[in-house]
Formats: C-alpha cells, structure tokens, sequence
C-alpha cells in the first residue's frame, strides 16, 4: 500500500508541475529585461508593467472587458437563482430536459454559439457592442452559476423556510429574510466564477464586440507582434494573481456557506 | 393531491422560466437559424430564400472540408484519450489516497490554472514546446540533443499538449466525482474474497468509476472538437480546425449558407460520436441503476 501511494503521489505532483508549468513561466518573463521570450533570462526589470500601465487601448479594453463582466455575472447569478430553485425546490414535468437546455452552453462549442447569435444578430440589423458581448456571456456563464447555486439552494433545509411561514411571513418575505442569507455565500461564489469566467471569455468577444476591445481580444491581436509579448507577459501576470485572489475569495465564500449550513467545512464526506 | 401538484409545477414553471426564455431567444433562436440558413441559397452580401441541399453536397464533398473534419475528429480523440488516460490516476490519487481534509485543498489546486487566462496559457505552451522553447534550449544546453525536437513543434503533438492542459480539470472533476461514490466496503469484500489488489481494481473500483469516466471523455471531446485558438496560435493558421474553417466560411467569404451547413454538420457528427460512444459502453452506465 505504501509503495503504491508514493508512485501516485510522485505522478499527481508531477502532473500539478505540468498543470502550473504556463504559469510559472509568466512572471519570469515579465520581470525579464529580454525582449525575447526564451532562455537565459537576462535582468530584472518593471519596464514592461509601466508600458501596459500607459497604453491607452489597453485600457479601453480593461474598461470593457470589466463592464461585461460585471454585467454578465449580476445576470447570469440573478437568472442561476431562479433555475436553481426551481430545480432544487419543485417537481414539474419536463424538468430535467429545460435544466438540460439551460445547461447546454457548458458543453456546446463556444464556436458555435458565438457563430450563430453573430449570424442572428448581423440578421436583425442589431449594431455589435458591448452589450452583444454581454448577451453572450450571460448564456456561457448561467450553466456554471447554476452549478454552484444549486449546491448551495440543495444543502438548504425545507423546514427553515416552513418555520418562516408559521410565523407569519410570506413567501417573499421568507424568501428575503430566511433563505437568501443562507445560499448568500454560494451567490457571491457564482458572482466571483462568472465574473472570472467573462473576464477571460475569447470567442464570443472576438466574434460580438464589432470594433470594440476587450482585455482577451486585445491580448489576441497583440500576440502576433513579437515587440508587444513582454508586456502581455506582464498583463498575464496581473491576470492570472487576480484570477486567483478571486478564485481563494470564491472558494473561502463557498467553504463558509458549507460551514453555515451545518455541513462538514473542511470537505469530507456527508 | 393532484391540485398540490399543479401549484407545485405551476410555481416551478414560473420560477424557471426567466432563465428559460433567455436560453430559447440566445441558444435555441440562433442555432434554429444557422439550421435554417444552411437550406438556403447564398446570394451577393445576403441569404437567398431558395431551398437547397447544395450546401450539404458541398460540404460532403469537398476534400479540404474531409480533410479538416477528419483531422479535427482525430485531434480531439488524442486529446481526450491523453486527458482521461493522465487524469484517471491523479482523480484516484486524491480520492482514494488524500486524506479527506486534504482533498478540497487538492481540487483546488487543480482547477486554477484553468481559470487563468486561456490565450496566454496558450501562447505560453508555443514558448514552452517553440523551436528555441524552454524544452528545446534547456536539453540543447544539458548537451543532450544537438538539434531541437521537431516532434512538439508547431504541429499536431503540440495542440494535443496544449489541449490536453486546457482540459485537464474537465477529466479529473467527474472522474473524482464517480471515485468518491464508491463503496469502500467493496473493495474490501473484494479483497476478503481473495482477489489481488490489480483484480479488485479491474473487476470493482474501474467498473463503478466508468460513469465518471464516460462523462470525462464527452466534456473533453465535445469543446476541443470546436476549438478556435489552439489551432490558430500553435499551429500558425497552417493545421485548421473545423472551427477555424466555420468562422472563414461565414466572415472572411461571407458564404452564411455553407458556414451553416458546415456548422451544422460538425454539430451532427459530434452528436453521432457521442450517442455511439454511449452505446457502445451503455453496460457500465447500468452498473449505477
């Protein structure tokens, strides 16, 4: 049993390296004084973080790209509330095939949904923005919502709510009073994932923001120019450390909801 | 009885259907359009309304469109054979062997890297696996090889790669999920009814985990199959995909009707592969039921 667990703890550690090779390199670059990307490093140096600093588009797209993903993922969590609900709460004919439809985009190639909402769209004479973009990320971001939502709205106990109308208060008041600060945590988990997950989105951004910049799309046109990659390099690296502050803060909202609904915080079974 | 029921659908009915709607206008409209568009005929900047299989018995036809389709078919089949088959272990390692208080922390750490930027992880695989990557000059300074491997570079091993990171956590997740479920008491009765430790594995633990397993191989199979930037950044433009075909048939040619088609088809064909594929291992989604 011994030799055994060490072999596959050996691997799965070689795997995490394999798993993080990409990110460990991006900060070596960017603090790298070299203009090209391969070793030996040369110096040290912030260059490239006071140039992204002071480009303009790049801020355009920063604007963009965080007024998207603010929108998509107050959206996408508003309309995971409802499905999640739904799903978790009442029993209905022909429920698993809507759940099924709502949850589609997490497996249908993103080509394709950015292809044909940009074919309807073009249709409709409707002009590409912002706001195309977000039509889209909504879509993409509500399976993952869902996901998480329902987790927290499946741990909530019936009778809390039960309790709640015995006392006298409506629905929507139980609602607001009972359950919506105890899957409060999974909410702000589904805000932290969608916000991330539309910050990063590509396709549908390249495909439906017309001439509009995003932060992934800027990333795309500027990698083809070699002079440009040190300070995507350094715009990588603040990603990715944001990325993971907001993952730890979704994962730490996430834990807490567990823990306040009674369950096991530290994720055993149960 | 009957009347709880129907207040019990009727407020679920209502509850479900802003999200509903929303997934009907933006997922169902367009994608009943591209079906439609697909029958039509094009014309000079629009879409003619005459119906026409001629879309289709191009697509069919055409040996560039075989050729893609077919490579995009067999990337994606080593994609998901090479992410299952390096994932199954690490879901067993942190099931089976991870202490449970541990484990949270391990799922954790596997599934940051894929919220990190996908262009860059990308682009940064091209640095890695390049001609003068980080492989290629640090085994070229060690005095290992003289000239570079040309087998990761710019071409079909390199997406799979790159591929196979991009959807590493897709493969871990369910399989992990389908582990966690297992009765441990089994694979003890297994053991205590003599077999070896290889057979309780084969005859039990694998058996329970191929849920997980078949729903690994779809999440993976399904995406990469439609995969745009891979092929673009990696390859150079020069080993198109299917999607990178689709999006030069509807925007650079303006062809709507053909990109349809060609859309549709590569839709129909993934949906054919996985029902078959289902079938062909229904046996062990039985094992649940």
């Amino acid at each position: 049993m011994k030799g055994q667990g060490r072999g596959l703890q050996a691997y799965a550690l070689l795997y995490l390296l394999f798993l993080y090779a990409p990110i460990i390199l991006l900060p070596l670059f960017a603090f790298n004084s070299g203009t090209i990307i391969a070793f030996p490093l040369q110096g040290f140096t912030t260059n490239w973080f006071a140039q992204m600093w002071a480009n303009a588009t790049l801020r355009t797209a920063l604007t963009n790209s965080l007024t998207i993903a603010v929108s998509a993922s107050i959206l996408a969590t508003c309309l995971g509330v409802f499905a999640a609900r739904a799903s978790t709460r009442f029993e209905f004919p022909g429920k698993g095939g809507m759940m099924g439809f709502i949850l589609l985009p997490m497996v249908l190639p993103e080509i394709i949904v950015a292809m044909s909402l940009l074919v309807v769209l073009l249709g409709a004479g409707v002009q590409l923005s912002i706001l195309t973009v977000i039509l889209g990320h909504v879509l993409i971001c509500m399976p993952y919502a869902i996901a998480i939502l329902s987790t927290a709205f499946s741990s909530l106990d019936k009778s809390l709510e039960e309790a709640a109308y015995d006392l006298g208060e409506t629905k929507w008041s139980a609602f607001r009073l009972v359950t919506l600060p105890l899957v409060m945590p999974g909410i702000v988990s589904s805000l932290l994932i969608s916000f991330t997950i539309s910050l990063d989105e590509f396709i549908i951004a390249f495909f439906l923001a017309g001439n509009q910049p995003t932060l992934p799309t800027y990333i795309f046109s500027q990698l083809r120019f070699p002079k440009q990659i040190p300070m995507i390099m350094a715009l990588g690296t603040v990603l990715v450390a944001l990325s993971i502050l907001l993952l730890a803060l979704g994962e730490y909202f996430r834990r807490r909801g567990n823990a306040r609904m009674g369950g096991n915080p530290t994720g055993g079974f149960l | 009885m009957a009347k709880g029921l129907d207040a019990q659908a009727k407020q679920g009915y209502a509850l479900i259907a802003p999200p509903f709607l929303y997934a009907l206008v933006i997922l169902a409209a367009p994608l009943l359009t591209i079906l439609t568009y697909s029958f039509l005929t094009d014309g000079y900047l629009e879409v003619v309304r005459d119906f026409t299989v001629s879309n289709y018995v191009q697509v069919w036809t055409d040996p560039i469109v075989r050729t893609v389709m077919l490579r995009s078919l067999m990337v994606s089949a080593l994609v998901t054979l090479v992410t299952v088959l390096l994932a199954f272990p690490v879901a067993y390692y942190v099931s089976f062997l991870v202490r449970p208080e541990r484990k949270s922390l391990w799922l954790f750490l596997i599934t940051i890297p894929f919220w990190t930027s996908y262009l860059i992880r990308v682009f940064l695989w091209k640095v890695i696996l390049g001609y003068n990557g980080v492989i290629n000059s640090s085994l070229t300074g060690l005095g290992i090889i003289d000239e570079p491997l040309t087998f990761i570079l710019y071409n079909v091993n390199s997406i799979v790669i790159t591929l196979a990171h991009a959807y590493a956590p897709f493969a871990i997740l369910p399989i992990f999920v389908a582990l966690e479920k297992i009765d441990r008491a089994l694979l003890e009765a297994g053991r205590d009814l003599g077999e070896s430790r290889a057979m309780t594995f084969w005859r039990v633990t694998l058996p329970l985990a191929m849920p997980g397993v078949l729903a690994a191989v779809l999440i993976v199979f399904i995406p990469t199959i439609g995969d745009y930037v891979t092929p673009e950044l990696i390859g150079g433009g020069k080993i198109p995909m299917i999607a990178n075909l689709i999006q030069v048939q509807m925007l650079a040619l303006d062809n709507r009707p053909l990109g349809s088609a060609l859309a549709v088809t590569a839709m129909a064909i993934v949906a054919l592969v996985s029902v078959v594929f289902l079938l062909i291992n229904r046996r062990f989604l039985k094992v649940r039921s």
